[in-house]
């Protein structure tokens, strides 16, 4: 049928100027179909709601019984939405963000794998998602053989005797295991006084470290990258608790010299610490309790792939070596005969360090990964770190003539470059990294680790195709080319996103950390 | 492998590109002693319909066909599906922590939502961006007070929940800091005779529960009173957050801040996490504040946008230094919380506190008629402890039926006093019928 209404669609002209369309980025970035979005605050107010729950009888007043000044009515503030609006404005929301699914996500040393869509649904079977914690032991089996399954898998895939589940994230695992490392010394008659922390560590180590009591001294790494015996051992005395290695490390180098080290901390009584952040390069290839470390914590939100969620849940187990399993924080998991128990009172466990957390543990991060480790298998966990070093190496192979690369160290799963070259047009790894939002990629880790001026920290993981490397590559040749032609394009990046270049130093000097009736930022 | 998507032949281009003759290559860093040299002994591969059938079978082992009566730190609630459908939005849950601004808008302005609604909830100035879970949030609230007054003594009731209060004494093993545990009275209220003789000139924090985790709205004015004479903070704790809508702010009845968690709003159980903790304070105290916060500013057009700040006190600046080490939190948690009152909203808020405190008091009927009273005479919520002879013995009959009775206090609690107590939770999940069985249940 002819067009009745003689309505066309208007096509915008090729212009390249303001208002005009950009052009795509090598990641596919356009400009999106984005909404300005309000506060959920600042919609219009009424008598409205977006649940459908049971009316109250009014058979009870809570006057009665609650003494006056404890009561408050309705809760001033709160929105007055029905359903509709409130899911419009998380679905408009929704789109201001990049993730793994919208598009490749290099951060690196955070491993932004794919999160499984068949682990989302697992995580919500009814059994799994309305057990409350304190169900008696015969009425949440299930939960229990999953947690005690995937503890034994962990415990095997890092080469340690024994791991709990407890801690929430990372960076309670590390104060975890510090907490178990103490209390090993202590039961020797000696805390003890310091940790050593190679430079290129995350920030959490120190920050661990200084938590449990310990100073921290700083260890530097090789010209290689590496951390050397010689320079452990300078520093390695008996009041060194543990040290703290990150292996690969954050420059996605190999520890070769780990074993050495580690009898050099291990002479001294000292302890060897791992931060399990970069175990997806290992995955089946070598294990850390078969290297000297006799403590790591997992990120089960990197290495097995439970999602980042913008900053959590995570889930941080910490695997330990047999003489410490007595300091296993509350509750562990048990089997006894065919049937699991959680081991929660310290009178079965006298040496424990205590209770971590509330409950158990991230039950819901656990089954993602348990799913995850269920279909890899040995062949596929192993595949994984293959895949992950091997995309790694090749983004290096195919950008290092372009980009400083600052160590000529084999890379595993991560490879860090610097903005050296780009620097003489005046164009920085916070340009770079801008640039790259317009392209349609996340941008790398950056300015990090502090060895290394203005680093771009790349880590693709295995679950990315060549096709997207390829993509990404061309993108960042575009911006070393655009570097040399016309830096100042590249201050003006990004052009695309709904919001650019915040004002940060702004933020933190007047903060405004809540919305406010009639809020206005001037 | 459908997560791995090379091609053998992309593979080979890739090695070449690399240089290397094959993918083990690319492993020479690593000595051969320190290599596996074996495959994992992990249970073998399995395709999706095997997984969904493998978990499908454990989830099923566990028991859930009625709502528990048990709270104790975690609620039954209903989550509107709407919730989980936008949790499940890829561009939310598969991001990472914000710290790129212009591609976490999204993120950050829930953030910034989730931080103005505890605000609203707990009457206090400043939130920060979520918690790993209660527990933490209120060991971080004692260490941070030892930071505020220089002092190291934490009192706290023995009302708060036993296993927060764990949490703490682990936090602060290491510290040297002291912490002294104040009796409940009858009332099931903190003694506050008890805690006016333990506040001191050393002491850093007055820790109570609101409600308490006996279920029984404590005397948080008193107590905060008590406090503010010593110079000590006042700090509150909720595992149920849903008495929000019903209960005064905590920040308005002289809380310094205010701490728990969210998990009634949008969490679910999930066997005890994830779930969101939060924190609050006020304005004068953020610059110790632990974790991460989101704030608002401009862009270089002047538009109003979203970015971490005041992260000098953080660990990934500030290092040893940090006021904590803490980093992932419970984003997605946050925003399932955030989503969840903002359907609510004001009135939904207030209806849903209020069926609760009903359900509470139908309970509290059918056990009376039922012949059981409740151990605690002080005001209650949704939750409180019933006087049923052997509490375990019940929880173990009851278990057999599919039912999950409460917590008795003898868990905690091991004194023969406390044998007979059953502490119990009602919610909106909990259907009149369904409290009525419940208690002849209980009688046998």
């Amino acid at each position: 049928m002819a067009n009745p209404t003689g309505w066309k669609p208007s096509v915008e002209k090729e212009s390249g100027g303001a208002g005009g369309p950009a052009r795509p980025g090598t990641g596919g970035a356009v400009r999106g179909l984005a909404y300005e979005e309000k506060l959920i605050f600042e919609h219009a107010g009424g008598d409205r709601s977006g649940v459908s729950l049971p009316a109250p009888t009014g058979a009870w007043d809570p006057a009665r019984e609650i003494p006056a000044g404890l009561l408050r009515g309705e809760v001033e503030g709160l929105p007055s939405l029905a359903e509709l609006d409130v899911v419009r404005h998380f679905t408009r929301l929704s789109v201001w963000n990049h993730g793994i699914d919208t598009g490749f996500y290099p951060l690196g040393s955070c491993t932004m794998k794919y999160n499984p869509k068949s682990s989302e649904a697992l995580a919500r079977l009814p059994g799994f998602a309305a057990a409350h914690p304190l169900l008696p032991a015969e009425m949440c089996q299930g939960s229990l053989e999953l947690m005690y399954r995937l503890e034994r898998a962990l415990s095997e895939i890092s080469g340690f005797a024994g791991t709990t589940i407890a801690p929430a994230a990372g960076a309670h695992g590390e104060l975890c295991g510090l907490m178990m490392i103490r209390a090993y010394h202590v039961a020797r008659g000696n805390a003890r006084k310091k940790v050593l922390i190679p430079d290129t560590a995350h920030g959490t180590n120190p920050a661990s470290a200084a938590f449990n009591g310990y100073r921290t001294v700083e260890v530097k790494s090789g010209p290689d990258g590496r951390l050397h015996p010689d320079a452990v051992r300078a520093v390695m005395d008996e009041d060194v608790a543990a040290i703290m290695i990150t292996n690969p490390n954050t420059l996605g180098v190999f520890e070769s010299d780990i074993a050495a080290i580690a009898e050099v901390v291990h002479a001294k009584g000292g302890l060897v610490y791992g931060d399990g952040a970069n175990l997806n390069a290992l995955l089946g290839v070598a294990r850390p309790g078969d290297m000297g470390f006799d403590v790591m914590q997992f990120n089960l939100h990197k290495t097995f792939a439970t999602p980042h969620g913008g900053g959590g849940p995570g889930s941080g187990p910490v695997a330990v070596k047999e003489a410490l399993l007595p300091f296993l924080p509350l509750p562990v998991v048990v089997r006894e005969g065919a049937a699991y128990r959680l081991v929660a009172d310290p009178a079965e466990r006298p040496r424990t360090v205590g209770r971590l957390r509330e409950f158990h543990g991230n039950f819901g991060m656990m089954v993602r990964a348990w799913a995850l480790i269920r279909e890899l298998g040995p062949e596929g966990l192993r595949r994984s770190a293959e895949l992950a070093v091997l995309n790694a190496n090749y983004v290096r192979a195919r950008l290092q003539d372009v980009y400083h690369l600052p160590y000529a160290t084999d890379s595993l799963h991560e490879v860090v470059f610097t903005d050296k070259l780009q620097k003489a047009a005046g164009v920085s790894t916070m340009d770079v990294a801008k640039a790259l939002i317009d392209e349609g990629f996340h941008p790398p880790t950056v300015y990090f680790p502090l060895v290394v001026a203005g680093a771009l920290m790349i880590e693709p993981t295995e679950t990315e195709s060549k096709e997207t490397l390829d993509a990404f590559v061309e993108g960042m040749r575009a911006i070393a080319a655009r570097a040399a032609a016309d830096p100042d394009a590249l201050h003006a990046a990004p052009v695309k996103p709904v919001r650019a270049r915040l004002d940060e130093t702004r933020a933190a000097r007047k903060p405004v950390l809540r919305w406010t009736p009639g809020m206005a930022l001037e | 492998m459908r997560y791995h998507p090379h091609t053998p032949d992309d593979v080979r281009r890739m090695l070449d590109a690399v240089g290397a003759p094959d993918v083990e290559t690319l492993f020479r860093s690593i000595p051969a002693p320190l290599r596996l040299g074996r495959p994992l002994d992990v249970p073998p591969a399995v395709d999706e319909i095997g997984l969904l059938g493998e978990l499908g079978r454990l989830a099923a082992a566990n028991r859930v066909e009625h709502p528990p009566f048990l709270g104790a730190g975690a609620y039954p609630h209903h989550v509107p599906p709407a919730v989980d459908q936008l949790l499940l939005r890829g561009e939310f849950f598969t991001a990472y922590t914000p710290y790129q601004p212009e591609v976490s808008q999204g993120t950050l302005q829930a953030l910034f939502e989730w931080q103005t609604f505890v605000t609203l909830l707990t009457g206090l100035e400043v939130a920060n961006a979520s918690m790993y879970d209660g527990a933490t949030a209120m060991a971080e609230a004692a260490l941070m007070a030892t930071r505020l007054t220089d002092r190291r003594k934490i009192v706290v009731s023995a009302a708060v929940h036993p296993d927060y209060r764990a949490v703490l004494a682990t936090y602060l093993a290491s510290t040297g800091d002291e912490i002294v545990t104040v009796p409940w009275g009858a009332d099931g209220r903190t003694d506050l005779q008890a805690l006016e003789r333990a506040v001191d000139g050393a002491t850093a924090a007055v820790i109570v529960g609101y409600p308490n985790f006996l279920g029984v709205v404590d005397a948080l004015p008193e107590a905060a009173a008590l406090a503010r004479k010593a110079g000590a903070l006042a700090i509150s704790v909720t595992g149920e957050a849903v008495a929000f809508g019903l209960l005064e702010a905590p920040g308005k009845l002289g809380a310094d801040v205010a701490v728990g968690t969210m998990q009634s709003f949008g969490a679910g159980l999930n066997f005890g996490g994830p779930a969101a903790g939060f924190l609050s304070l006020r304005q004068e105290h953020v610059r110790q504040m632990p974790g991460r916060v989101c704030g608002a500013t401009v862009d270089k057009q002047g538009r109003r946008g979203f970015v971490l700040t005041l992260s000098t006190r953080e660990q990934h600046i500030r290092r040893e230094k940090a006021t904590s080490n803490i980093c992932t939190n419970a984003g997605l948690m946050a925003l399932a919380a955030t989503i969840h009152l903002s359907l609510l909203g004001r009135r939904g808020l207030a209806q849903l506190a209020r069926v609760n405190f009903e359900r509470a008091r139908m309970l509290r009927d059918a056990m009376g008629r039922a012949g059981f009273a409740p151990t605690f005479s002080g005001p209650v919520f949704n939750e409180l402890a019933f006087e049923v002879g052997d509490a375990a013995a019940v929880v173990a009959r009851l278990a057999k039926k599919g039912i999950a009775a409460g917590a008795p206090l003898s868990r905690w609690f091991p004194e023969p006093r406390f044998r007979g107590s059953l502490l119990c939770a009602a919610t909106e999940l909990h259907a009149p019928e369904l409290i009525e069985l419940f208690a002849r249940s209980v009688r046998g």
